[in-house]
């Protein structure tokens, strides 16, 4: 893998940007192994391997799921996005919309810090205080 | 790398962290006027000026040119400096939860307080004319005694209707007023909090910096704060002892409706 989960020169990135790629990259890892795992247990008959595989899988699942909150906690507006879509019933296409908007206004309402910016990000209060 | 240079401090990310967490935990209380006023931006570190869409006439040295120049105010750049022990980073990141971080939390309450100070009174030096001195209003006078203060907020808000400015109302108490208030009761044990609260169908906002009290209206619009590099954490120096570290800023302010707001006077 090396400097290729980079799109940019590595030296001109952030040390924060340079994190959040590696996390990124190792979340799209983790998907690809669990999608694997899928197809193998899948067309698998023996039992031993079946369950060595689900084992495995379940690891893959756990690693995806830490990559997935290392980077929404780094990413104030995707965790916010994320928040109105995952773990909810009903229409995911309509969550995502609305998630998307109301996210995304709210990130605009309130100063939300610039990409890659190593600000506090706290930007307005309106609204903090009753 | 950004200006701020984090990456040249001796200090682990786990630290940083900490240092982050803590200055936003001591400035959040006290930046009263971001509770109140619009807030436009981050913009970034590389914007230096808001436009204010206004020429002024310059003399061009050229046959058959005329020439206007547009009128910008610049922002501020505002810097509170302090200092880390590195015998504290170090038990930072043993684990320690007890750090002692008193510098920055006075440089946090140091450029809290300049941010009010600024936006409320003004800062002539950087152009800014603050909400309070740009009123148009005769200001009353707050007192000493709280149980006053309902009427006079009253007052102010019946004055912000006559000119037109709608609601709901915020009011900014300076430190000394704001401990009046949440000392006090009035008659039948109501809050003199919640009194004032209902009367300005808004935030009452604790205020350091602000001199006795502004009844400012929220309907938006009138009070405008631009940032360009919000509120972060830079590296300076290091030697031995400890890491030279500041808190920063850059903004400007600019009050579009100075009828919109009513100064109590201490």
């Amino acid at each position: 893998m090396g400097a290729d989960q980079y799109h940019e020169p590595p030296d001109e990135l952030p040390a924060e940007t340079r994190t959040f790629a590696r996390l990124s990259a190792s979340l799209t890892e983790e998907a690809e192994a669990i999608g694997w795992y899928e197809q193998r247990l899948a067309v698998e008959s023996d039992r031993e391997a079946l369950a060595i595989m689900r084992d495995a899988q379940g690891e893959e699942f756990k690693h995806f799921c830490m990559d997935l909150e290392f980077l929404l906690r780094r990413t104030p507006l995707w965790r916010e996005i994320a928040r109105g879509i995952l773990f909810q019933e009903g229409d995911i296409v309509e969550h995502g919309e609305e998630a998307e908007e109301q996210a995304v206004e709210g990130a605009a309402a309130h100063g939300a810090p610039l990409s890659g910016s190593a600000s506090l990000g706290i930007g307005s209060l309106r609204g903090a205080v009753q | 790398m950004s200006h701020l240079l984090r990456e040249h401090a001796p200090i682990t990310e786990e630290s940083w962290g900490r240092i982050d967490e803590e200055a936003r935990e001591r400035l959040t209380p006290a930046l009263a006027a971001r509770k109140l006023v619009d807030f436009s931006g981050p913009l970034g570190w590389q914007h230096s000026a808001t436009n204010l869409g206004r020429v002024a006439t310059v003399k061009a040295p050229f046959t058959g040119i005329s020439a206007e120049q547009r009128r910008v105010l610049p922002l501020v750049e505002a810097r509170a400096s302090f200092a880390v022990t590195r015998a504290e980073l170090a038990d930072s990141d043993r684990g320690a939860e007890d750090i002692d971080f008193a510098d920055l939390d006075r440089a946090a309450h140091d450029l809290a307080v300049a941010e009010n100070a600024a936006v409320f009174h003004g800062w002539k030096a950087a152009g800014i004319v603050g909400i309070a001195e740009a009123a148009p209003h005769k200001p009353i006078a707050l007192g000493n005694d709280c149980e006053r203060y309902p009427r006079h907020v009253a007052m102010a808000i019946e004055q912000l209707l006559a000119a037109g400015i709608d609601g709901p109302y915020g009011l900014a108490l300076g430190p000394k007023a704001h401990e009046l208030v949440l000392e006090s009761s009035e008659h039948g044990g109501v809050l003199l909090l919640d009194h004032l609260r209902k009367i300005l169908a808004g935030p009452l906002v604790w205020a350091p910096g602000v001199e006795g009290a502004v009844v400012v209206s929220l309907r938006g619009g009138d009070f405008l704060f631009e940032s360009g590099e919000d509120i972060s954490v830079g590296y300076l120096a290091h030697d031995a002892d400890a890491v030279q570290l500041y808190l920063e800023e850059s903004f400007s302010f600019r009050v579009a409706t100075p009828e919109a707001a009513f100064a109590l006077t201490p």
